[in-house]
């Protein structure tokens, strides 16, 4: 029997400090053969980058080991000395990081960051290395002679992925850890980028673990999917099988979560809010957003959807007052609001409200949940202690937690549980018209399921108007009933999602729908090709 | 191609390097101006004049009008700071009013004196601290870094004028290792010089390198903390390189900026030193001058203290800007 490249067998990992911490890590066995492609599959916690670097021979600081193996070509990584594994890293098993815009050094060119690894053991010479990387610099779709001589700030997103990607295949290691290499990028990006390491990988045959949150993302790439939950396997199985015929109830789930069914049918309503030639932009520096006019009506959701940077935060940030537009009217019930919250007077200010893309920085870390959820009811209805006390365990009722939760703060909450009080936060004030920005794309999917599942409950309880700022377009066909689509600052598309979202399209719009990676439906007959599958 | 490529970095780089360097300069001079208006007020309005300290309390009133119109006291506030201005500007500091010599000539022998001082600390002091703090970041946490952090703090915590009078007991007095007073005079030999100057030097060493060692850790303790060392890790990066390349060209930038500002205070700041070791720099002649009303070296040796502030930190700007290739010169 020949060895697997890389065997995990009985992996368990623990941090320190507190014992009665679950397991990181517990009791997991993995294998990867030569050049093939194993998806690591999970939700936060789910222990798939403690894995990956375990795969590597390293555990973070705070991090440890305590049973089982870690085979890499048959030799046990954590039996031999550091100097040994170290010898590994970037030789042998390389390491694709998550954030490229953090895990580059910002001090040094990437030419000179990408060859480091090739250099150290004089497996090439300075000239031979340099060529390499330029050569698969190009492999990855990049103007290479620009991009290497570049500082990592003076480069994209997107670009600083694949150099990462091509730092990682410099030194022609038999095996890559991708940890998440999509996530931060834009949906247009993402897919670009999946392609060119799919191409890299296949080029130079090298095996690879991918690790990734999103299952319709990883069915693209991965030959054998392994679902992790709570540091424990759930099921592994060749891609096709675990898409189409997933074993357990949480792979379907997971399956399921990906897939919306359009609910929402046409609707006109009394407008409640209206844009009319909206220009907006910071002190200096041209327009982000340009001449944008849309409306929305009492009840309804209209989504915005657009890459980073199309100018929709922006846009979001003019409706509740925080940027001033250079041009423009902002209409709410049919008259003008004053363009700068500070002239908005309370009735106004109380009538927009909005749920941010993390909780993590919109809630106060030193107030508690009471505080945070009882300062509308404060400011807007002038409760008094006892009677505020009653309202906001009545909202976190409404938002599906648990009252005595009031007393607690924000990080002794989940991701989850944060979000649900930004919500509960927003509708203390009984809007008319609610932001949000983003407000399911930082959390798991299928908490983001439940979380949006609530804000469309909500908002169709009190009738509010509601404007969705988002990049996920399989988020906006279940909910908006209107699709506005921004690009570089202008709505270039507009009108109900079942259009908006069908063809014809125009080049963008097509652009964003071709991006989104689609899964086939979990059905009980097989035989159901993937798109791009690399087995 | 590559080259090429380089060039055409370096001359963008210029581009904008230049005018920031000029940009800042101009700054300096403005804040210099603005500090000579409030050095030449502070000179006025302390208690007596330098007539009055000329001819001592016995003086006439008649005698003292004459002088104070010799000296052009008897002017308009205004008329005798712009006619100081623009003598200064012109190179003119001045002559003492004690001994009538110029204050250019007086002031030039003890600003070498001190800048001696100064560098000869400062040769010790920065690769002192830089490699006390690599060492305790080397050592995190184990009983060498907490020696390294508790001594150096402690050290800090002493007046200067204590250190340097234990200094002289245990060295001098005891040992008899050293003179307690430090004497120099011109024509001296180097090593000579450097000998004498050996307690004050140990001194100002004492007093600064526990700053600096404690801002070279933290500095690097921040950087290594960041992602790309875990990356640099996760690429096999050898722990020395990593903390002497990757984690150190990252944290040069405050590095310096505190290395600077305590080269400043030791030009600037020794003061309490120099009178301590009678050491004849430019704080203890200050300090004389102060007391003998001699109003032009004063005003002199404070403008130049407050240009070498300025100097200094104009420096550890433009350096800091070059570590940094994100703060704009390189794109």
């Amino acid at each position: 029997m020949t060895t697997s490249l890389l065997e995990i067998r009985n992996l368990t990992v623990r941090a320190h400090g507190n014992p009665a911490a679950p397991l990181l890590v517990s009791d997991v066995s993995l294998r990867v053969e030569r050049g093939t492609v194993l998806g690591l599959i999970g939700e936060s916690g789910a222990g798939k980058s403690t894995i990956g670097l375990a795969a590597l021979g390293y555990a973070r600081a705070g991090t440890s080991i305590t049973s089982g193996s870690v085979r890499f070509d048959g030799i046990d990584l954590f039996q031999e000395s550091e100097s040994y594994r170290r010898a590994l890293r970037g030789q042998r098993i390389a390491y694709v990081a998550q954030s490229a815009t953090a895990s580059f050094n910002p001090a040094f060119r990437l030419l000179d960051q990408i060859i480091e690894s090739s250099l150290r053991v004089n497996r090439l010479d300075r000239g031979a290395a340099q060529e390499r990387a330029l050569t698969l610099l190009d492999v990855m779709g990049l103007d290479a002679r620009t991009i290497a001589m570049r500082f990592p700030h003076e480069v994209s997103g997107g670009q600083l992925q694949r150099a990462m990607t091509v730092m990682a295949l410099c030194a022609r290691p038999d095996l890559i850890i991708f940890d998440e290499p999509t996530t931060a990028l834009d949906v247009t990006t993402q897919q670009d980028v999946l392609k060119a390491i799919q191409h890299a990988i296949e080029l130079q045959s090298t095996a690879a673990i991918y690790i990734s949150h999103d299952l319709a993302l990883v069915s693209q790439v991965a030959d054998r999917i392994h679902v992790l939950r709570h540091g424990c396997t759930v099921e592994e199985a060749p891609t096709i099988d675990l898409v189409t015929r997933p074993s357990t109830p949480y792979t379907r789930a997971l399956l399921e979560a990906g897939v919306h069914e359009t609910t929402v049918g046409h609707r006109d309503a009394h407008v409640a809010l209206e844009l009319q030639g909206i220009t907006a932009g910071y002190q200096t520096g041209s327009a982000i957003v340009r001449d944008v006019s849309l409306a929305i009506g009492r009840g309804e959701t209209l989504a915005l959807v657009g890459e980073s940077g199309s100018g929709k935060s922006t846009l979001g940030r003019v409706v509740n007052g925080l940027l001033r537009p250079r041009t423009g009217r902002i209409l709410f019930d049919g008259r003008e609001l004053a363009p700068s919250i500070h002239n908005r007077p309370l009735a106004d200010r109380r009538a927009i409200q909005t749920v941010h893309q993390t909780p993590d920085t919109s809630l106060n870390p030193r107030h508690r949940i009471e505080e945070i959820v009882g300062r509308p009811l404060a400011i807007y209805e002038n409760l008094g202690r006892q009677q505020r006390k009653d309202r906001v365990g009545a909202l976190l009722e409404q938002v599906e937690l648990s009252p005595s939760l009031a007393r607690r703060f924000p990080a002794e909450l989940s991701g989850g549980q944060k979000q649900r009080v930004a919500i509960a936060r927003a509708i203390a004030a009984r809007p008319q018209i609610l932001i949000c920005d983003e407000p399911t794309s930082a959390l798991d999917t299928l908490v983001a399921r439940d979380v949006l599942a609530l804000l469309m409950r909500l908002q169709a309880e009190n009738s509010i108007g509601c404007l969705f700022i988002t990049h996920d377009l399989n988020i906006v066909r279940s909910i908006a009933s209107r699709t506005a689509v921004l690009r570089h600052g202008q709505i270039v598309r507009a009108g109900y999602t079942s259009e908006v979202l069908a063809p014809p399209f125009d080049d963008y719009t097509g652009k964003l729908v071709a991006a989104v990676p689609t899964l086939p439906r979990v059905d009980p007959e097989p035989a159901l090709t993937l798109k791009w599958n690399a087995g | 191609m590559t080259i090429a490529i380089a060039a055409l970095q370096r001359r963008r780089w210029h581009r904008g390097l230049w005018p920031y360097i000029a940009r800042r300069l101009l700054a300096g001079a403005a804040l210099l101006l603005v500090l000579s208006s409030l050095i030449f007020l502070g000179t006025a309005l302390l208690p007596g004049d330098a007539a009055s300290a000329l001819l001592g309390r016995s003086a006439t009133p008649a005698a003292l009008a004459e002088l104070r119109e010799k000296l052009g006291l008897d002017q308009p506030l205004i008329t005798r700071y712009l006619t100081w201005l623009s003598a200064f500007v012109q190179g003119d500091l001045g002559n003492s009013l004690m001994n009538g010599r110029a204050v250019s000539d007086s002031i030039a022998a003890r600003l070498g004196n001190t800048l001696f001082l100064a560098g000869f600390a400062a040769s010790i002091v920065i690769p002192l601290s830089i490699f006390l703090g690599l060492f305790s970041v080397r050592y995190r946490d184990s009983v060498i870094d907490r020696t390294i952090t508790f001594v150096t703090r402690g050290l800090v915590a002493l007046p200067e004028f204590f250190v340097g009078y234990l200094l002289i007991y245990a060295l001098s007095i005891s040992l008899g290792w050293f003179s307690s007073s430090s004497t120099v005079f011109p024509g001296m030999s180097l090593s000579s010089r450097v000998v004498a100057t050996v307690l004050p030097c140990l001194t100002l060493v004492i007093a600064i390198t526990g700053h600096v060692t404690t801002m070279v850790r933290a500095c690097v303790l921040d950087v290594l903390s960041r992602p790309y060392i875990e990356m640099a890790v996760l690429k096999g990066v050898p722990h020395g390189t990593i903390v002497w390349r990757h984690a150190l060209a990252n944290a040069l930038s405050p590095i310096i900026n505190v290395v600077l500002i305590n080269l400043a205070y030791l030009v600037a700041g020794v003061v309490v030193v120099e009178v301590v070791f009678v050491y004849p720099g430019m704080g203890q002649f200050m300090v004389d001058s102060v007391f003998n009303r001699d109003i032009p070296v004063v005003q002199a040796s404070a403008l130049l203290f407050a240009a070498i502030y300025i100097g200094l930190n104009l420096c550890a700007d433009v350096l800091a800007v070059l570590a940094n290739p994100r703060l704009g010169f390189t794109s």
